[in-house]
């Protein structure tokens, strides 16, 4: 159906149309539901639409959890909205719960007052039973703060498919397409993309294309038929920036931005990865684009992965590494032997909960002490952290600067929120991007005279060693990872060289280049405040724009560079009576600072596995801003 | 020194690599640096023997590089004049292959040890002779921990008392041939640290496969297990306990050639008095055979105890290389595809806010 006979339609019935400015919607269901699919393309028409949008999936670490049990039970959450957003949404204004579980596990982050969609065909009371219902929340009054719809959409589902001839099992699992349909109808949405989606994905099978069609569009027309659903919603399009925009999530973001730094560096990329959730989708995405002189390589193990971008890095390549928490791990002594060996290396961490296994699928910001010194020895390494999905491209192509003219291994450090979460990007121009080519040695160096190469004589002002490739004649030289004679390179256990090499590569680092931290302050007059780094960003922004539409002032800074950090950091903390700094982990960053700049900061810690709310932030910058007025002393 | 014929494909392990008119001498490939190895190390011969045998290439020094991991032989990178990397322990296989992979004009060398290899790097080395990676690993191989000054190690001897196992060692040692063969290697070889001819041929033929080659070295470590190969090299001994594998000639060995080499129950091997058996049941050695029970076999002649030890190449098959596969797949991605960064980073769905 194209969107002119959708008005169309819509014109025959008098629904009341509300403009919102926002929404936050939150489909729910089983694991094999089709849930993430479902958000996805809810996303897509939002998009499309053009509305700004930020997006939460949430999934279980099993593939198939038990069918219609809490464990098992997969969301997608998305927010879109009329301007620029920075959240995925604190609370869904309308839940889509397709079974008793879906319902039980969301139903407590529904506000009073919001719109709950449920499955009426999954509450039997065996499915109630599975997940502790005594009795059914439809018919008690347990829902009663909420608008509750009763949609049979299994049924429903079923009955519109029965044409195509397909076996009951098969129709009933388009139900996530006619909640769908539901959905799009609801807000407007237009729907062409998602008929085209389907066509395409189910291409090879159109019977199933046509039967995900048909239901989407009988999701439609529910909503247009029944009289149950008396309002329907607007959300204009968001005035962003004017530009190209696509939908981004920080995965693809930083498989784009590797590919991006082999180009604008002119080396092919070796990509040595070893699959782990969250950071699989980077090696998936990576793997398609072998065109751009990638080579892309699933090692036996974390290790060897790592262990083959560097020994490509050796030969000239730019070696790039991907993994979560676990691998960092597993990769730390080859991350301190590209210290010692002075190679460009990326290694991207994925975060996600921790310690050990963990949480595969939830978020967490609890490696940074360990990109920072998780490594036998002083071993420093830089370390970057995007701040939200699109900015995971341009954060790749930092960390490769700082990894190719500096020769040293970089963490990159993004986290599952932004790995799957998604938003409007804002397509760069590639003639803006940033000239990454490096200058390979060529001739002898040593500083003695004698006509040899020298693998550690430095550049003055970076300190960065010269980069000599095998294959260029007269520069035979040996690296390895005992310690190094300054200069000649050759092996050294002298006292004073060792000072001296553990001096120079701290200095290094520390003498890295990075832009200075900026602050936002509207008013000019904050006395506190909100310090992030990382996917924090969106939160801590959207809290500091509620307190200041409270009309209290706030400050805020996010970093994008933990190691070596801005050089203009320490007197901004200093400027400010009070700093509070959120981190999904145990206070990483704070102890880092409290540490460097002797500043008292306050450190707010969640780690539940999930991004912070933008009202949770709110209340507790409130709280400090408030108890700081007036008031010497601390909290 | 050439290869042998094959007849096969001619895809050499070196046809990449630059060669040059002018290969210099052993000295060339000497570096500055003082060896440092115990005097009377093995270690000493095989590097004589390499840096003797790497002019025959012909290949322009510059291309060669030496990866190792740790251990006492891991120090070799140090002592060659061409690039070199010593690694991490175990590692270097993982690094060499990232190594080949993305440069073919480099002649790899990987240089390990019996604990570097196959007890902390078991892993890379198994997966590496699988990939088939073009490059060659010398698996120098003492049966004992000697960097670390002597304790047992993944090869040593069931019951041998060393600093960590004073009642004796419980382990059952590895074959390293029989192991790397388990691991689908398409080339496998072993020669004697004293035995320079021998080692030479192993190792050309090592050098002009093209995939990865296993030449296991038996190493004399004078400190923490002296003489281990001694029945190897003595005079009276040696004669009936090695078999040397020639390829196209019927495998008997002893001082008269009174031992023979045949068939055995389920596809095995044993040793046999040659005036027992007749000719045509003693096998003629090919290196060849797809099947890699033959050469398997013909590695469980060994025991352990050295009273039959093979030696030259158990098997050489050609197989397609990763590190060619790898490169094959980006070179025609890139040929059916130019790389339009604009136009990936914009993608087909796209909106416009003016």
């Amino acid at each position: 159906m194209t969107t002119d006979e959708s008005t169309a339609l819509r014109a025959s019935r008098s629904t009341e149309v509300t403009r919102l400015e926002r929404v936050v919607v939150r489909f729910a269901g089983d694991s094999g539901d089709g849930m993430q699919l479902t958000g996805d393309r809810f996303t897509s028409e939002a998009a499309a639409f053009g509305n700004d949008l930020a997006t939460l999936p949430n999934f279980p670490a099993e593939i198939r959890a038990p069918q219609g049990t809490l464990p098992g039970v997969s969301s997608f959450q998305l927010h879109f909205a009329d301007y620029d957003i920075l959240t995925p949404g604190d609370r869904p204004d309308v839940l889509v719960a397709m079974n008793p579980a879906a319902l039980k596990s969301n139903i407590g982050d529904v506000p009073r007052g919001g719109t709950v969609i449920v499955n009426t065909d999954e509450f039997t009371s065996r499915n109630l039973t599975k997940v502790g219902y005594e009795s059914d929340p439809l018919a008690d009054d347990s829902l009663e703060p909420y608008t509750v719809h009763h949609v049979a959409m299994s049924t429903l589902t079923k009955g519109a498919l029965e044409e195509t001839g397909l076996g009951k099992k098969d129709a009933e699992r388009a139900k996530n397409m006619f909640a769908l349909g539901l959905l799009s109808w609801m807000y407007h949405r237009p729907t062409e993309g998602t008929e085209r989606f389907l066509r395409e994905k189910f291409a090879g099978k159109p019977v199933l294309a046509e039967a995900n069609v048909l239901a989407f569009r009988a999701g439609w027309n529910y909503g247009e038929t029944t009289e149950s659903f008396a309002t329907t919603y607007e959300v204009a399009p968001a005035s962003l920036p004017s530009g190209t925009y696509r939908q981004i999530t920080g995965n693809l973001a930083l498989a784009y931005g590797i590919l991006a730094a082999g180009q604008q560096s002119e080396l092919p990329v070796m990509f040595g990865s070893y699959p782990i959730t969250p950071a699989s989708d980077v090696l998936h995405e990576i793997s398609k684009h072998k065109n751009f002189n990638v080579t892309t390589f699933q090692a036996e193990d974390e290790i060897a992965s790592i262990g083959a971008a560097l020994g490509a890095s050796y030969g000239g390549a730019l070696g790039v590494t991907s993994t979560s928490g676990p691998g960092v791990a597993l990769k730390s002594e080859t991350v301190g032997f590209g210290v010692m060996t002075e190679l460009p290396l990326i290694v991207i961490d994925v975060q996600r909960g921790g310690p050990s296994t963990g949480l595969p699928t939830k978020t967490e910001q609890a490696d940074l002490l360990q990109a920072m010194h998780g490594r036998n020895g002083e071993s420093p390494v830089p370390i970057v952290a995007p701040q939200s999905p699109g900015d995971c491209f341009d954060a790749a192509l930092e960390a490769a600067r700082i990894a190719l003219v500096y020769r040293t291994p970089v963490f990159l450090l993004s986290d599952g929120a932004i790995a799957n979460g998604s938003e409007p990007w804002l397509v760069p121009d590639v003639e803006t991007l940033p000239d990454l080519r490096v200058k390979f040695a060529t001739e002898p160096n040593a500083t003695d005279g004698s006509g040899e190469f020298w693998p550690y004589v430095r550049d003055t002002e970076t300190l960065a060693r010269e980069w000599a490739l095998p294959g260029t004649p007269d520069l035979q030289h040996r690296i390895g990872g005992l310690e190094k004679q300054d200069g000649a390179g050759n092996i050294s256990y002298d006292p004073d060289n060792h000072e001296r090499m553990v001096r120079l590569r701290q200095a290094k680092i520390d003498g890295i280049t990075v832009p200075e931290a900026t602050v936002d302050d509207p008013t000019g007059d904050a006395s506190v405040l909100a310090l992030g780094w990382g996917s924090t960003y969106g939160p801590i922004g959207a809290a500091c724009r509620r307190v200041r539409a409270a009309g209290l002032p706030i400050a805020q800074v996010h970093l994008r560079h933990l190691n070596p950090l801005p050089a203009n950091l320490g007197e901004i903390l200093a400027a400010y009576d009070r700093v509070i700094l959120p981190e999904m982990n145990l206070g990483q960053l704070a102890q880092l600072l409290r540490a460097r700049y002797l500043v008292d900061i306050i450190s707010h810690t969640k780690v539940a596995g999930l991004p912070f709310k933008a009202e949770e932030l709110a209340d507790t910058f409130t709280d400090v801003i408030t108890s700081s007025n007036g008031k010497e002393g601390h909290l | 020194m050439t290869a042998i014929d094959l007849g096969l494909p001619a895809l050499g392990g070196l046809d990449d690599v630059p060669t040059t008119e002018e290969p210099g001498k052993a000295k060339d490939y000497k570096s500055d640096q003082e060896v440092r190895w115990c005097p009377g190390c093995g270690d000493y011969i095989v590097l004589n023997t390499v840096q003797s045998f790497l002019p025959s290439l012909g290949l322009k020094r510059e291309n060669i590089v030496f990866v190792s991991g740790i251990g006492c032989s891991s120090r070799f990178p140090y002592y060659m004049n061409t690039y070199g990397m010593h690694s991490i322990h175990g590692r270097a296989p993982a690094i060499a292959t990232g190594l080949a992979t993305s440069r073919p004009d480099l002649s790899v060398w990987v240089v390990t040890g019996d604990g570097d290899a196959l007890s902390i790097g078991g892993n890379h080395l198994i997966h590496t002779l699988r990939r088939n990676v073009n490059l060659t690993i010398l698996l120098f191989n003492n049966r004992i921990y000697g960097l670390t000054k002597g304790q047992y190690s993944p090869t040593s001897d069931q019951g041998m008392v060393t600093k960590s196992t004073p009642m004796g060692s419980v382990d059952t040692p590895f074959n390293p041939i029989s192991l790397a063969l388990g691991a689908e290697a398409t080339f496998v070889g072993r020669a004697l640290d004293s035995d320079k001819k021998g080692l030479s041929e192993v190792l050309g033929a090592a050098a002009a496969h093209r995939g990865s080659a296993l030449v296991e070295i038996y190493q004399n470590c004078p400190i923490f297990n002296d003489g281990a190969f001694d029945v190897l090299k003595d005079s009276d001994e040696a004669a009936s306990r090695l078999i040397p594998l020639r390829t196209g000639e019927p495998v008997t060995f002893g001082p008269e050639g009174e031992h023979a080499v045949v068939r055995s129950g389920f596809g095995g091997l044993k040793v046999a008095a040659t005036s027992e058996v007749s000719t045509a049941d003693i096998v003629t050695h090919d290196p060849t055979i797809d099947d890699p029970a033959y050469a398997f076999a013909l590695s469980r002649l060994d025991d352990q105890t050295l009273t039959h030890t093979p030696t030259g190449i158990f098997r050489q098959v050609q197989r397609p290389t990763y590190d060619d596969a790898a490169r094959e797949q980006v070179s025609k991605a890139r040929h059916n595809k130019p790389a339009d960064l604009q136009a990936v980073l914009t993608g087909n769905d796209t909106w416009t806010v003016s």
